[in-house]
């Protein structure tokens, strides 16, 4: 699982320019689904077929991760740029990207009236080595995400873009995994979350499912001086209660609790207060759909070192494996 | 001109009877099906006259707004000042001492402004906020207005349509008030002059400066295969001090936009715009990414998502009265999305 992890994390695929994500994760499913197709956002959907007795039901983690967009080539060939995706100012100070085709950039700031205040995005630029407009490879449009290798700690993880590769890992676990099911199964790695929950949105129109979850990263409160919340890393799975963007449909909160306690799994119950995820979008989509969301919490969400306890991984592929096993009654 | 009609029409979001009327009459002997929806929009369809090489021919729609930003009366007082509020993003420095015209009757008048013999000496660098503008139709009291205008009423710019440039080699500057989207409106028109191998849904879509309204229903109903946005866009190209983006620039032609505050461009669209161009030697930009939003940020998000892109002309002093742009750009942004759309087909949006 780490080296699929490593995989993924290590691939490029800022919001709305997922090719290269696609094509590995669509390189993984061959042999673990009956089908699989690429909807008009670039949604990759995998289908497995159920025994037939169950529910349609749509898995969604997001394939794509936040990053930067070229705005503006300057006579000296620095660039200057907008986050895609939620990006603080604040980590992108020093910082090292890559853009599609591999060539690196390093992050510079202007020189600061005032230290007391955070840089806004205007005083950040690109600097990708050119010397001039016309000698820069990099042109107004292309975008660019962080560069980090995968690094282990014991049973921790470090990686940038866990948000939500980890999502799409235990996807492709959830798919490996499951066997005899009842139910039709649609794991969707969507696009264009981090921008808008856009691929979530069209994605769940075009399929209606009967019940929808979301797998997504969310924070924890447990560093030094961090906002209250009650999810810790390496105390299993959390379960979504309520974030800033949706209320879980109770039902599908309690079947994962019940599942979760009766198969004896490690879980946390989840309020977030700033931040959402796919269901948010799945959840209102036609005339509404049960949603719930299965979190894996992570620390130092939206920076470049992004860290998830691999048990929490594993006990999240186990949960939904246990859950889609069996009946589901809501 | 058209376009110069289409510029002095009135249509604020929520009022656009008067352009769609020009419009009705400008389109209806091109179109197979006309019909207006329940928000507004007006939607020509004409078929396709080629034959498609594959099957169905392929659903396409191009839109263009018809709303212009403008204004709404929010109180009037006893002195026969009319309080006002924006519909639509302006902001409130470039509405000081304009000219407007005022509901039904279009009754003129003009935003006031303290003269500057009257101003505080820091007056003058003080934010301006709409709360504390008025508009002056010339009324003695409230009493004169008694029937003529009420709350809720939307007010406009009034400006004439000018060409600036005659010169035919030039720019051919020209001037007027909501080129944003008038000029879109008037290339969609000269696009059904054409005919096509698909069938095309031409929307002329209501309420896009004040959430992308009309576009969302319109494409719901039509559900297309594919959709392009035919805008005016943000051009930032005047001198300035420090080397930072225009976002687009007159004279450059047709800006392609790669994506904004509301859509990432389909990228296969994007391409197929770009080979165009680039085959059909017409001079293009790319517009800086994340600024602005069009229609194109509802239609792509519909039903089970449409591949869309957006071609602009790019227009200085959006969202404000003078609008300024090159009729060479517009005559080659025209060209340009003619030719791509000559060339769509099936296999453009295949992976």
């Amino acid at each position: 699982m780490k080296e699929l992890l490593r995989k993924l994390t290590e691939t490029y695929g800022p919001s709305g320019s997922e090719e290269q994500i696609r094509a590995v994760i669509s390189a993984e499913l061959d042999g673990l689904v009956d089908s699989y197709s690429v909807d008009a956002l670039g949604n990759l959907i995998a289908f497995k077929r159920g025994t037939g007795s169950g529910k349609k039901v749509m898995l969604a983690a997001h394939m794509d991760e936040i990053g930067i967009i070229v705005t503006h080539v300057d006579k000296k060939g620095f660039l200057r740029f907008l986050p895609v995706g939620g990006i603080d100012p604040l980590t992108l100070l020093g910082g090292r990207v890559a853009f599609a085709n591999g060539l690196s950039g390093v992050i510079g700031v202007e020189k600061l009236e005032s230290r007391k205040e955070a840089p806004g995005i205007d005083k950040f630029y690109l600097d990708v080595g050119a010397t001039s407009k016309e000698d820069c490879p990099v042109r107004v449009g292309d975008t660019a995400v962080f560069t980090r290798p995968l690094a282990e700690v014991g049973s921790r993880l470090i990686a940038k873009a866990m948000d939500d590769r980890a999502g799409c890992v235990v996807l492709l676990e959830v798919l490996r995994q499951l066997n005899d099911s009842p139910h039709d199964v649609y794991a969707v790695f969507t696009v264009q979350e981090e921008i808008g929950l856009r691929g979530a949105q069209t994605s769940a129109f075009g399929i209606a499912p009967e019940l929808a979850l979301a797998v997504d990263v969310t924070t924890t409160g447990d560093t030094p001086e961090a906002r209250v919340m009650a999810v810790s890393l390496g105390e299993g799975p959390a379960i979504k209660v309520k974030d800033s963007g949706m209320l879980a449909h109770a039902g599908v909160k309690d079947l994962l609790i019940r599942t979760a306690e009766r198969e004896g799994i490690p879980y946390q119950l989840e309020v977030l207060g700033g931040g959402t995820t796919d269901a948010m979008a799945m959840q209102v989509t036609r005339s509404g759909i049960p949603t719930g969301v299965v979190s894996i919490p992570c620390r130092y969400v939206h920076t470049n070192s992004e860290v998830v306890e691999r048990t929490d991984v594993e006990n999240a592929v186990r949960l939904l494996v246990a859950v889609l096993g069996g009946p589901i009654a809501l | 001109m058209l376009l110069g009609e289409l510029s002095e029409a009135f249509g604020v979001s929520g009022q656009e009877q008067e352009v769609r009327d020009l419009l009705y009459h400008a389109v209806k002997d091109l179109a197979d099906e006309i019909s207006v929806d329940t928000i507004g929009n007006l939607i020509a369809c004409r078929k396709a006259r080629q034959s498609a090489p594959h099957g169905e021919p392929l659903r396409v729609m191009v839109a263009a707004h018809m709303d212009e930003v403008g204004f709404m009366v929010t109180g009037i007082d006893n002195g026969g000042m009319l309080r006002f509020a924006p519909v639509g993003g302006i902001d409130a420095r470039v509405v000081l001492d304009k000219q407007v015209v005022v509901g039904r009757e279009r009754m003129p008048g003009v935003i006031g402004s303290k003269p500057i013999h009257l101003q505080d000496r820091d007056e003058p660098g003080a934010p301006v906020k709409f709360e504390n503008l008025a508009i002056d139709v010339g009324a003695g009291s409230k009493d004169d207005l008694e029937g003529r205008v009420s709350v809720g009423d939307v007010v406009a710019f009034k400006m004439r349509f000018c060409v600036l440039d005659t010169n035919p080699s030039g720019l051919r500057a020209v001037m007027g008030k909501a080129l944003d989207d008038r000029a879109g409106c008037a290339l969609l028109v000269e696009l059904l002059k054409t005919d096509y191998a698909f069938d095309l849904y031409a929307v002329f879509t209501v309420q896009e400066e004040v959430g992308l309204r009309g576009a969302r229903v319109a494409a719901f109903a039509i559900k297309p295969d594919v959709a392009f946005v035919l805008e005016t866009t943000i051009c930032d190209d005047l001198p300035k001090k420090v080397d930072t983006t225009n976002v687009t620039r007159v004279g450059d032609g047709p800006a392609i936009t790669i994506r904004d505050r509301t859509v990432v461009a389909d990228q296969r669209l994007v391409r197929l715009l770009v080979d165009t161009a680039e085959q059909e030697g017409i001079a293009y930009q790319f517009k800086s990414p994340e600024t602005g939003g069009t229609d194109a940020g509802a239609i792509h998000l519909v039903q089970d998502g449409v591949p869309s892109a957006v071609v602009s002309t790019p227009c200085r002093n959006l969202h404000s009265m003078a609008n300024l742009m090159s009729l060479a750009d517009y005559d080659e942004t025209l060209r340009l999305i003619r030719a791509t759309l000559l060339r769509l087909g099936p296999e453009d949006l295949r992976r």
